[in-house]
């Protein structure tokens, strides 16, 4: 018998966006140098806030092992799964030491809020 | 070989005397009649024979016997290490020159043959103790010698890399250790593998090692060692991890792996002066928990000395119970572990439990175990949980290069296990205390060394403090005290901490007095958190494996 572990992140708001865009709250709520999770749609993507304050965003889940990427540590380029320090670049989502890459998101900031960009998606 | 007369007449084997030498044994027979095949068929007349460097294991009358190279130092300054023991018929002597292996001797007993075979003929690194030519003195497997190790011999048992994948590594142009370490991860699980990998390569790239200068800065990210990094951060009164990347890292970049060990330096150099960068943090430190393997964490209270009350237990019950803890867990430490928290309960488990932070996340210092000691147990020689107890109260949380684990036993029993702990106390007759340094009993086996014995519970928890900072200040990176102590040297550290040979007790003493100053519970972040969204979930919302519920 196993618990299913489920948490509820924080879910893409509503908005006057371009099909495809989603608004995910202030970026405030991303300290400087981390990361943090939100639903957006069907997927679960992991939004970093580097310190000089540009946004990226990548996929939540880790492929290795399942590691949440949002409680990684990044510097300008890269972030590190906190279980296994699988390490992914913040543009192409490509693993640095594993053949494993992650999707990458389109992530930028319009008046002090994440709007994150998902291609192919109709909404 | 030719007959030094006539040069049509050529001879092979113990006919002959090449150079003052008779060779008995068959294997520079071969070699000599390599050199006569190619005279012989023309393939190449100036093929010569200079003499064998001979090594054989044989059965005379019952009794093994190993032989190769010389018999005895030849020159001032050969190392010649000689054991005998006539009555059980055993006798081993080793030759050393230069460091390499020039000669063997083995009767009787043949446990070190194939290293010492090796050795010899490869040219192998030695082991700086000698005597561990002649025998095993409980080193890692290392020794067996990776010449003859099959290539399928799995080497990192954390990662599963095998000897032929390091092998293939160097092949395919990687020649430094971190170098093969970061391709193949070999190494980079528990860590206890990294010699025998450094062995693998040196022998795969047949002694062109490159050495990486990488290998001795303390972070990734910034090139210094520890002492100069110390020094800078000192010269330039850098406060914070961002300062340290923006004055020493390469063009001022940050670097995401260098991130924790620059936060746990910094906080062991500043104290309250440290200017806390939480992304500099590794999510342990957080959030002040373990995370496991399905994102959510480990929580486990103080319980200093492993001593405990009901009204403790009760609260820690209650909380299993309110929160659906999945496992609750007696831990190695003496101490109840509950495991499965979700990340945003955290703050509200630990008002519940209102318990102190046991630390049990970070590489900091963990807990005392202790055993029963004076009070209860009918054999006990000292106070083992008051003196415990009165470590862990002083020395909770500091952080250190890696986790230190201590124990305090009542008497020689060790019922504690004190003797393979990072610091270990005996209690022993008299009323005196034993201080052990650099046990470990995890994925290294150690017995600690005998640092000190002292008369006093106050003596042992000064200069337990002293060796704790001094192993702060000088320990690499993630070095346990199993590989801190025998590297700085057992004698060294008796005259540093104990004799206090150069002066430094007083500074030492000083520097943890200012970290025991410093500390703080951190689980009293529950009510206000220092991040927006500190607790909230990095979970996906699909259900990950998670730990099976046990009835």
């Amino acid at each position: 018998m196993t618990a299913p572990v489920t948490a509820e992140l924080p879910r893409s708001t509503g908005g006057k966006l371009p099909a495809g865009e989603y608004q995910l709250g202030p970026v405030s709520a991303i300290p400087l140098g981390e990361g943090r999770a939100y639903a957006v749609g069907a997927a679960q993507v992991a939004v970093f806030r580097l310190r000089d304050g540009s946004l990226r965003g990548l996929s939540a889940v880790c492929p290795h092992a399942g590691g949440p990427l949002a409680d990684g540590q990044l510097d300008a380029s890269v972030v590190m799964c906190p279980l296994h320090a699988r390490t992914f670049d913040l543009r192409t989502g490509n693993c640095r030491n594993d053949d494993l890459a992650v999707p990458a998101y389109a992530v930028r900031e319009q008046a002090g809020e994440v709007i994150l960009a998902v291609p192919g998606d109709p909404s | 070989m030719r007959s030094v007369d006539d040069p049509d007449i050529y001879v092979v084997g113990e006919c002959a005397q090449h150079r003052g030498e008779v060779y008995g044994l068959v294997a520079p027979l071969w070699e000599q009649a390599t050199v006569l095949a190619r005279h012989l068929t023309g393939t190449d007349p100036t093929a010569a024979y200079h003499g064998s460097r001979t090594a054989t294991k044989l059965k005379v009358a019952g009794v093994d016997v190993a032989a190769m190279g010389v018999t005895g130092p030849q020159r001032d300054d050969d190392e010649f290490v000689v054991f005998s023991e006539p009555r059980r018929g055993v006798y081993k002597s080793v030759v050393v020159r230069d460091g390499a292996l020039i000669g063997a001797t083995l009767l009787g007993d043949m446990s070190k043959v194939a290293f010492l075979t090796s050795a010899f003929d490869r040219g192998l690194p030695l082991p700086a103790e000698r005597v561990g030519l002649l025998f095993d003195l409980g080193a890692p497997p290392a020794e067996v010698g990776v010449a003859e190790m099959p290539a399928d011999t799995q080497v990192c048992n954390c990662n599963g890399v095998n000897k032929g994948t390091l092998v293939s590594c160097v092949t395919s142009g990687v020649r430094s250790v971190p170098g093969v370490m970061a391709q193949t991860r070999a190494g980079k699980g528990c860590g206890s593998c990294k010699g025998l990998v450094q062995q693998i390569v040196e022998w795969a790239a047949g002694g062109e090692v490159e050495d990486d200068p990488s290998a001795r800065w303390y972070v990734p990210g910034v090139p210094l060692d520890k002492p100069e990094l110390m020094a800078a951060i000192r010269a330039q009164e850098l406060r914070s991890v961002s300062s340290v990347f923006a004055a020493l890292a390469p063009e001022g970049k940050e670097d995401a792996a260098s991130k924790m060990p620059l936060a746990s330096l910094l906080k062991m150099m500043c104290g309250k002066e440290y200017l806390d960068e939480r992304d500099a943090r590794f999510v342990n430190d957080r959030v002040h928990a373990n995370i496991q393997r399905d994102g959510t964490f480990s929580v486990v209270p103080q319980v200093k000395g492993g001593v405990t009350t009901p009204d403790q237990l009760r609260r820690i019950a209650d909380v299993a119970d309110k929160y659906g803890v999945p496992l609750v867990k007696v831990t190695g430490g003496q101490r109840i572990d509950l495991l499965g928290i979700r990340k945003e309960d955290l703050p509200a488990v630990w008002s519940d439990l209102d318990m102190p932070s046991g630390y049990a996340y970070g590489k900091s210092f963990r807990t005392v175990k202790t055993c029963v000691g004076s009070d209860f147990c009918r054999f006990g020689l000292g106070d083992s949980t008051t003196l415990g107890i009165a470590l862990e109260e002083r020395y909770q949380g500091l952080e250190s290069p890696a986790k230190m684990k201590l124990a305090v036993a009542g008497c020689p029993r060790n019922c504690s296990e004190a003797l393979v702990k990072d610091v270990g106390v005996v209690a022993v007759d008299g009323g005196r205390w034993e201080i052990y340094v650099g046990g470990a009993a995890g994925a290294s086996v150690r017995k600690g060394d005998l640092l000190a014995t002292v008369d006093s519970g106050e003596e042992v928890i000064r200069l337990a403090g002293r060796f704790m900072q001094y192993y702060r200040e000088n320990g690499r990176w993630l070095e346990r005290t199993y590989d801190f102590v025998p590297r700085i040297g057992l004698e060294r550290l008796r005259a540093l901490i104990v004799d206090d040979a150069e002066g430094l007790a007083e500074s030492l003493d000083v520097a943890i007095q200012a970290s025991v100053d410093a500390y703080y519970d951190p689980w009293r972040e529950a009510a206000n958190p220092a991040t927006p969204g500190q607790f909230a979930s990095s979970l996906p919302l699909i259900p990950l494996p998670t730990v099976p519920v046990r009835a």
